[in-house]
């Protein structure tokens, strides 16, 4: 082992986390100002791109993905493509259904009020909610 | 090669099942970024749930953020990402051999975490106080729209598991700043340090996400 592969440290210049550091303070502050002009759709778009440039900056110069083995950026980057695969799958299930079958709408409809003016052991047996029992079982 | 000899040919935080001080080190980040994989996909059922919530009740989502207070929100982001800065720079301290600055910095993070604490604590008695709480435990009535229990539900779950991660990076800081003052460290070791940086720079990235998500609908 030569002596520079047992000191492979990459010493990132102080001024480098100052600037890292200001601009997540900038950003921050955008967010913020941002978060008050309404914009309809477009606000949670804009707030997750900043958050999204955020993260990046954190993970690249913090972290240190930017110098590191680029094998830790492959683990980060399969981390966040199965969160969007889980959160994606997950959306097309839940904002979709009863839309192909109507009747299974019934259980899982957002608008129940099932903690209103009952208590919680009652609730889930609502008579509107689900349909009468069968007969004889 | 003797046992004695095989000690003498390396440094003393080279263990014997590493070939190299390089390999150990690669070694100890991989297996910590396997950790904090895990831990995004703990807080992504998370941000999955709040994802499903958010499309079934837009509007109660909007009129149930607006009590969550904007200005004690944008402190704590500050504070913790001030907090990442200073433990960025307490192990670019270490690389330089400062032992002493490395302890200082360490502080000020931990000082920084507390902070964050207190205020998320001010901000969950106000709302135990007014009955802004998870499922039937909610007794507030000042929300317009189906179902505001669900908001508050969500809204503790993330905080409250980040709150729990960062009171873990606090006890970890805490570990670090004593094996610092011990000279466990030096500019060729510093390990334990930094991984201790990649957990408590997570726990900036996942906040960095649910202040907007929550405090900032649209």
């Amino acid at each position: 082992m030569s002596h520079e592969q047992s000191h492979p440290h990459h010493i990132v210049p102080l001024k480098i986390y100052l600037a890292v550091g200001a601009a997540l303070l900038i950003l921050t502050a955008v967010t913020v100002a941002v978060s008050f002009i309404d914009l309809g759709g477009l606000n949670i778009v804009v707030a997750l791109a900043v958050a999204a440039v955020k993260a990046s900056l954190v993970i690249l110069f913090f972290m240190h993905l930017k110098y590191d083995n680029k094998l830790y950026m492959i683990i980060f980057l399969v981390a966040i493509v199965f969160l969007a695969i889980f959160i994606t799958f997950t959306m097309f299930d839940t904002l979709d259904r009863g839309v192909i079958n109507p009747e299974m709408d019934l259980h899982i409809n957002p608008r129940a009020k099932i903690y209103q003016n009952m208590p919680m052991d009652t609730a889930a047996v609502s008579s509107d909610t689900l349909p009468p029992p069968a007969s004889g079982h | 090669m003797s046992h004695a000899d095989s000690h003498a040919a390396h440094p003393k935080h080279l263990a014997h099942h590493f070939s190299d001080s390089v390999q150990q080190a690669e070694s100890a980040k991989l297996g910590m970024w396997i950790f904090l994989l895990t831990e995004i996909l703990l807080f992504g059922g998370l941000f999955c749930a709040y994802a499903v919530f958010r499309a079934w009740n837009h509007e109660m989502f909007y009129s149930a953020h607006k009590f969550l207070d904007v200005t004690l929100g944008s402190i704590n982001t500050v504070v913790l990402i001030t907090s990442s800065v200073t433990m960025a720079l307490s192990i670019h301290a270490m690389q330089l051999g400062k032992k002493k600055q490395t302890l200082i910095l360490l502080a000020i993070t931990l000082l920084l975490a507390a902070v964050f604490l207190v205020v998320k604590y001010f901000e969950y008695s106000h709302k135990f106080h007014l009955g802004q709480l998870p499922g039937k435990y909610y007794t507030f009535t000042g929300v317009p729209g189906d179902n505001p229990h669900i908001f508050f539900s969500v809204y503790f779950a993330m905080t409250g598991l980040h709150g729990i991660h960062v009171l873990g990076g606090m006890g970890a800081i805490i570990w670090m700043m004593l094996r610092t003052a011990k000279n466990n460290f030096s500019p060729e070791y510093y390990t334990p340090l930094e991984l201790t940086g990649l957990y408590w720079h997570l726990v900036d990235l996942i906040w960095i996400f649910l202040f907007p998500l929550l405090y900032l609908i649209g």
